[in-house]
């Protein structure tokens, strides 16, 4: 039987090779070319999603790792036409110039605002030193960064 | 205003303009023949466009030989929509939304009405490409002209209509208005069912920057929503029916040559098309994975050749320069001599600029597609039209056959301007009968890209007892031109540039030679300061009286707090200046270096930038920033090393580029000059940073680093 994947709350049958590395599978196989190829090599975090709500390389981990367990990617933040705070919180600070980086971004900093509702600029500069802005755009995703805390506390409340 | 053909005179640093295609192929001539057999061609042109921009005596839309340079059109449709077309390419520096914004303000439509067709060769006019920060100064006048146009065709169209003098009707809010009758008709009615084209009137009926009302505004960047949503396609993302993924073999080193070839492996693989065309191998697979066993099934041996290595570049360049006497590459003022004579103090200085990769976070990538005689290949290139002339002359199509797509773009930072995904896509996209996608490694990206060069530059001065200059000498090796001569008032100088032959492929790179040629001028110019025993600042100022860098540079150091105490052991303040491309930029920096340890922490930068009146300040600030970010790592620490024709860092883990943790404080300071046209403003800004940082580090350790990068493993210790 073809292994199967849940990607965003929906299985999906995959008939790639067990070792290919999910990234491939997720842009090439089932088509969600929101989480972006960078290096390939770990390195720039472009291609971060979550597995089982941990930020995950997803050029480097195999599909078949990634098989038991939910994969959220930067599709699958929006909920009922709604954005999520962190991608509003983006758009709102123009944390983007080319936006090549941004779904990583994005991905991280939800993982980041789940484990610390209120991180310090160090703390964000911490978690995100993994995933490259080439354009330099670091200032506004911070400060992005800080926005969508504050959303989404607002929110809590 | 400049002929086109001045404007298209690029700088000589633009080495990859006059470079060959990277890939020859010999395609038979057998297959051409049905490629020019087969199939009509078809230009999607706005035929119905209400207003559409045609030069006089020049019907051709695609006017390359056209003496007047047209980039730009529009259409406004029965819904009242308005659609830009220009050649440019969006690439993150957010053009997208200030021409949108320009067309807006002189059309009097509101911003959300105007969408741009861009970088499409079916459907845009000619453009040589998105480089040099010309989109700005040309798109901008260009677009309001255009507007203006469409904006009096339309008046014509409601006082036609209403039977009245056209002087006394109003357009704006997207209607045409006549006040004395208080009627009024929208754009949309007034497109409705016709069929008019304008030409441009012979003046520039431009509003003042003082009266526009959407552009000079903070707008946030068209679609903006697509991108944090994951859902905007760049060409990497761009999957078609029975596509497949296509990957290159590369030489294991450069100007290796192929020895011995077998693909019998990999041809008999299920799918797999294999193509060998002169030295060009390559392999089409319906997935990736597939595709790169096929890649690695292909047994090859090379004969390779020894060469040059990072370690001898420097003196490889001073020996290698070839004699010129081309006058564009020389400026000579007053006499040498008699400048050195009249200095109480000289200074002679050597400085070495080390190559730096683009490195875009969106390789290259291209997907081709043949389909009814014609193939349309979708890439990320600055230069469309260069693509589709390029792709049409390998595979011997007329161009009209050939067509380029530009989706907005991962970035290119003057980096992507050839056609080498486009033509590999193709080549394996013609062998396969299929479509075909090539995105390049990181790896690839890193090795097979072209550099900003590396160069060498002497200076030689001379300053009098008081701290004017009496004497400029400036060489320049192999980086290039871009403001290689001085802004500051000097009686005697002699600047020259001296081409060499090629190393490592070679080519633009955000502001061109000006960051090398800022460097090597702001880091002598701050020594000259010390010896003179002035403030930095008060040397420059006094041997400045261009008045656009006086105040860029009063505005920074304002800001700044000029000139700062130190409270620190290990700190250090220092500042640079220049102009470049028709904007003006300033730079202070303030570091921090472990004395101990060597390292080094660039801790607040300020910066002042101005580029006459500014179209969006929020896209400017974002370019601004986003410039001093990409600026700090040429100065600090970026460098291509090679061996042998191999690069020996071709990888984020060792060639190293600003992450979060490099980020320092960051201040940009924008000039507005609504009296002064816009100009570009992708470019200057990264010129000012690596000096001024340079000179902090001088400042903070009594140290001078004279090379770039400035530190790439620290200080050192001690
Ligand atoms: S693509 Fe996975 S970390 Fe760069
Ligand atoms: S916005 Fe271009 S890489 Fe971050």
């Amino acid at each position: 039987m073809a292994m199967q994947i849940e990607v965003n709350g929906k299985r999906c049958a995959v008939s790639y090779p067990p070792d290919t590395p999910l990234l491939y599978v997720l842009r090439d196989e089932l088509g969600l070319t929101g989480t972006k190829y960078g290096c390939g090599e770990g390195q720039c975090g472009a291609c971060t999603v979550l597995l089982a709500g941990a930020p995950r390389r997803s050029c480097q981990i195999p599909v078949s790792a990634a098989a038991a367990k939910p994969i959220t990617t930067i599709e699958g933040l929006e909920k009922e036409g709604k954005l999520h705070p962190v991608q509003q919180a983006f758009l709102d600070a123009g944390a983007f110039q080319c936006a090549y980086c941004t779904s990583g971004m994005v991905m991280s900093s939800v993982v980041l605002l789940q484990t610390n509702a209120n991180p310090k600029r160090e703390e964000i500069v911490q978690f995100l030193q993994g995933n490259v802005c080439r354009c330099g755009t670091h200032p506004r995703i911070i400060e992005a960064v800080q926005h969508a805390a504050k959303m989404m506390q607002e929110r809590a409340r | 205003m400049n002929t086109l053909r001045e404007r298209l005179v690029a700088e000589p640093e633009r080495f990859e303009f006059g470079a060959v295609p990277m890939h020859q192929f010999d395609l038979a001539r057998r297959e051409f023949f049905k490629i020019l057999g087969a199939g009509i061609a078809v230009f999607a042109v706005a035929k119905d466009a209400l207003a559409q921009e045609t030069a006089p005596g020049s019907p051709s839309f695609h006017s390359e030989e056209s003496p007047k340079e047209i980039t730009s059109w529009l259409h406004i449709g029965e819904d009242g929509m308005v659609t830009g077309f220009t050649g440019k390419a969006e690439m993150g520096q957010n053009i997208r939304t200030s021409i949108s914004q320009t067309l807006a303000d002189e059309l009097r439509v509101p911003f959300e009405s105007v969408r741009l067709v861009m970088g499409d060769t079916a459907l845009t006019p000619f453009d040589a490409g998105t480089f040099g920060s010309r989109t700005t100064p040309t798109m901008t006048p260009q677009f309001r002209r255009v507007a203006e146009a469409a904006r009096n065709l339309l008046i014509g169209v409601a006082a036609k209509e209403w039977n009245v003098p056209p002087e006394g009707l109003v357009a704006a809010d997207a209607k045409v208005t006549h006040p004395a009758s208080k009627r009024s008709l929208t754009y949309a009615e007034l497109a409705r069912g016709k069929t008019l084209a304008q030409n441009l009137p012979a003046e520039d009926p431009i509003t003042p920057a003082t009266e526009w009302k959407i552009a000079g505004k903070p707008l946030p960047k068209v679609d903006g929503r697509a991108f944090v949503t994951g859902n905007h396609k760049y060409t990497s993302d761009i999957r078609l029916e029975g596509m497949l993924y296509g990957k290159v073999l590369r030489p294991p080193s450069f100007g290796a040559t192929l020895v011995s070839y077998d693909d019998s492996a990999a041809k008999v693989m299920s799918g797999v098309t294999v193509v060998r065309d002169a030295d060009f191998i390559g392999v089409a697979a319906p997935s990736a994975h597939e595709a790169h066993k096929a890649l690695d099934a292909i047994r090859t041996q090379w004969k390779e050749v020894p060469q040059v290595s990072s370690k001898e570049i420097f003196s490889y360049l001073k020996k290698n320069a070839e004699p010129s006497s081309n006058e564009r590459f020389r400026h000579q003022k007053g006499s040498l001599e008699e400048g050195l004579a009249a200095a109480t103090h000289g200074l002679e200085v050597t400085y070495n600029v080390a190559y730096i990769a683009h490195s875009p976070l969106e390789p290259r990538a291209a997907v081709a597609q043949f389909a009814d005689g014609q193939l349309t290949v979708w890439t990320g290139t600055q230069r469309p039209f260069a693509n589709r002339d390029e792709l049409a002359s390998v595979f011997h199509m007329p161009e009209s056959k050939v067509r380029v797509i530009v989706p907005d773009t991962g970035a290119a930072y003057g980096g992507k301007h050839t056609s080498d995904a486009a033509l590999e896509a193709a080549r394996l996209a013609r062998a396969a009968g299929k479509p075909v996608k090539v995105v390049w490694t990181r790896e690839e990206e890193f090795t097979w890209a072209y550099f900003r060069p590396a160069g060498v530059i002497e200076v030689k001065s001379g300053i009098a007892s008081d701290g004017k200059l009496t004497a400029w000498e400036f060489h320049n090796y192999h980086s290039g031109m871009s403001a290689i001569e001085t802004p500051y008032d000097v009686a005697n100088q002699l600047t020259q540039y001296h081409q060499v032959p090629l190393v490592l492929r070679s080519g633009s790179y955000r502001g061109l030679a000006a960051t090398a040629n800022h460097f090597a001028r702001e880091t002598h110019m701050d020594a000259l300061a010390h010896a003179a025993k002035m403030d930095p600042l008060e040397f420059r100022l006094k041997n400045l009286s261009n008045a656009r860098i006086r105040a860029v540079l009063e505005a920074a150091t304002r800001s700044f707090g000029w000139p700062r105490k130190k409270t620190q052991d290990g700190q250090g303040f220092g500042l640079a200046c220049g102009t470049e491309k028709g904007s003006c930029v300033a730079a202070c920096a303030e570091v921090a270096v472990d004395l101990a340890s060597g390292g080094v922490r660039v801790v607040r930068v300020v910066e002042a930038f101005e580029c006459g009146a500014i179209v969006n300040p929020d896209g400017l600030r974002n370019q601004v920033v986003g410039a001093i970010i990409q600026g700090l790592g040429g100065a600090l620490f970026e460098a291509v090393e090679f061996e042998n024709g191999r690069i020996t860092n071709p990888h984020f883990a060792t060639y190293r580029v600003p992450r979060f943790r490099d980020v320092p404080e960051i201040e940009a300071v924008l000039l507005d000059r609504k009296d002064l046209p816009s100009a570009g403003a992708g470019e200057t800004p990264i010129m000012a940073i690596a000096p001024a940082v340079g000179n902090a580090l001088f400042d903070a350790t009594g140290i001078r680093l004279n090379d770039l990068p400035l530190v790439p493993s620290g200080l050192g210790k001690g």
